[in-house]
């Protein structure tokens, strides 16, 4: 205990004794613990900025509502585009090039070429379907078996068939393979048979720019909302801004509890769009296992991962200490004591 | 403590609050300030709690020029001043208790050091049992005493007064001042602004008197005091 405070407690317990008292004030005291008073000051004013917010539950949960529907979406839309990417992945899977050889290539020289492909990185598999295979094929499975008897020739160019490895049927690396099967003397024409997973993809990569677009559309809502909340919560209470200051509170001081209630309407808003996404894929997950399962797949809706719920968190804690922060600078300064 | 030197406070409208205001109130020292009503003594406080700025002249407050203070300045300086204020400022949704506590929270002191000082000042002006009250529920004199509480509380070195009797009956506004006296006593300088002439005849301090922004008499609240210090004076 500081010889201050003693002073002060054997003064404040004078109030009966009238006597004079001529002790001098010591002049250099300081309250003890500032650091750590600082510290539990903060504490304080993150609970009791929220026991504000708690007094009244049902315009914190509007202004909570808008900033969790304003994240759900483009959260949402996230989710969905990596379910999509997701099964449009397995189909990769399936993809094949098929490389038509020109007339008149020896046997010889095609099973050197296969054996070469095969030793090719990001190569799974290469088949051969030599012409003859390739007319009895067409001829069991088209029904035009009689239209090819009376040609002298056999029409059909001798296929190699090449699956790429997992981590190859990626559209990129697909499109890079193609081009180098391309430039092979015996290779006639090489073809990807899944050209539209590419596309699907370019679209996926579309929307995902889409879903960042709407997010940052949305997060400059939740700033103008959230400033404007904070704003009319500044007005309300100028009165005790004004008290605060002629006490001799510093600007810091004064900016805290409007700086906390941002964040905890930033933080209420990102755990209600968790909660209104995690919901909807719940209701989403039974008929999509159901129709994955009519299609023979393994297939089913993927939730919220940990990167996604972090970064909804983090948005939502930032836009609101944000959006408050604005409010405060612009609003605060207009008023001072007269 | 507090010097003024031909200070001028012309108000936006262009109405002349104050004009070519000198004196000087020592550390420790206890002064009145008088005059009608629209004299200017709110004005003259709130240049020296920087709450306006003095359009002419320099306002010194220990030693520190406040022209030359920096906005970012102006709370460690309002930290150093003790105010009472004509209507209370009091907030009106915490408690007495918090009320009183805020200048300690302010300046960053531990939450069991708050209690006993808070508790001390609510003491000190008989209030010791509201603590817990909302201030709404006072009378206009509990407020008041709130508001000195709230005043004392950080042991400030300098207390400011405006009208701080002006809601109380006669017995509790010869405590209240009894309480700056006290205050005085032990070094803190001590200024009050008050119509109540009186209350102040009876006491002996320094007396400033206002009239339409001059200062019009730098004297003592009782004649025969005046008359003695005179003598004295010439006698040195
Ligand atoms: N912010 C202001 N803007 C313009 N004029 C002001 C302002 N504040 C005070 N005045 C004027 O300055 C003059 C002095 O006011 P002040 O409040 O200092 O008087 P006072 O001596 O405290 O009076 P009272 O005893 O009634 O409290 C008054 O005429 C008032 O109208
Ligand atoms: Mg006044």
């Amino acid at each position: 205990m500081s010889p201050y405070t003693s002073w002060f407690w054997r003064f404040m317990k004078r109030s009966s004794n009238k006597n004079a008292d001529m002790e001098k004030r010591p002049r250099s005291a300081k309250p003890r613990g500032r650091v750590n008073a600082y510290f539990t000051h903060h504490l304080w004013v993150l609970v009791s900025s929220l026991g504000v917010l708690w007094r009244t539950p049902m315009a914190t949960l509007m202004t909570a509502s808008v900033i969790g529907i304003a994240l759900a979406l483009p959260a949402g839309l996230h989710v969905l585009l990596q379910n999509v990417q997701q099964l449009s992945t397995g189909w990769e899977g399936t993809a094949q090039m098929s490389l038509f050889l020109k007339p008149g290539v020896s046997e010889k020289r095609i099973q050197t070429l296969a054996k070469k492909l095969r030793g090719w990185e990001g190569v799974a598999e290469v088949r051969y379907i030599s012409r003859e295979q390739a007319l009895a094929e067409f001829r069991e499975l088209s029904g035009f078996g009689g239209a090819l008897d009376s040609l002298d020739e056999n029409p059909l160019p001798a296929v190699l068939v090449l699956r790429p490895t997992t981590e190859a049927a990626e559209p990129a690396q697909m499109a890079l393979l193609l081009g180098k099967v391309q430039k092979l003397q015996s290779v006639d024409l090489a073809q990807l048979d899944m050209e539209w997973v590419r596309r699907l993809s370019s679209i996926i990569e579309l929307g995902k720019r889409g879903v960042m677009l709407l997010a940052g559309l949305l997060g400059m809502a939740i700033l103008l909302m959230v400033g404007n909340t904070i704003r009319l919560t500044i007005l309300s209470r100028s009165q005790e801004i004004i008290v605060t200051k002629l006490i001799g509170a510093t600007n810091a001081f004064i900016r805290r509890p409007f700086l906390y209630t941002g964040l905890w309407y930033g933080l209420m808003g990102a755990i209600l769009a968790w909660i209104l996404v995690a919901s909807l894929l719940g209701l989403l997950s039974a008929p999509v296992s159901r129709l994955s399962f009519l299609y023979n797949s393994q297939f089913s809706l993927g939730g919220l991962d940990l990167e996604t719920v972090l970064v909804l968190l983090g948005s939502g804690l930032i836009l609101g200490l944000l959006g408050s922060w604005l409010a405060v600078g612009k609003h605060l300064q207009a008023i001072e004591p007269t | 403590m507090i010097q003024f030197d031909n200070v001028n406070k012309r108000y936006p409208g262009g109405y002349e609050a104050l004009s070519g205001v000198s004196f000087h109130l020592k550390a420790g020292e206890m002064a009145f300030l008088t005059g009608h009503s629209g004299a200017g003594k709110s004005s003259l406080l709130k240049l020296i709690a920087c709450i306006e700025r003095a359009s002419r002249g320099n306002v010194l407050i220990d030693g520190q020029n406040l022209r030359r203070l920096k906005n970012r300045h102006i709370p460690a300086l309002r930290r150093k001043i003790g105010v009472v204020f004509q209507n209370h400022n009091l907030l009106y949704d915490r408690t007495v208790y918090d009320n009183v506590a805020l200048p300690l929270i302010i300046a960053g002191y531990h939450q069991s050091e708050v209690g006993r000082r808070v508790r001390a000042a609510l003491d000190k002006v008989g209030l010791l049992g509201k603590e817990r009250v909302m201030p709404i529920t006072l009378s206009g004199g509990e407020q008041q005493r709130v508001g000195i509480a709230r005043a004392v509380v950080n042991r400030p070195p300098l207390l400011l007064a405006d009208e701080p009797t002006g809601n109380l009956d006669p017995e509790l506004s010869r405590e209240i001042m009894g309480l700056f006296e006290q205050f005085n006593q032990v070094g803190v300088s001590v200024l009050i602004a008050t119509h109540d002439h009186d209350l102040i005849s009876r006491l002996d301090h320094r007396l400033l008197t206002l009239k339409q922004g001059k200062l019009e008499r730098d004297g003592w609240t009782s004649e025969m005091q005046e008359r003695k210090r005179a003598f004295n004076n010439e006698s040195d």
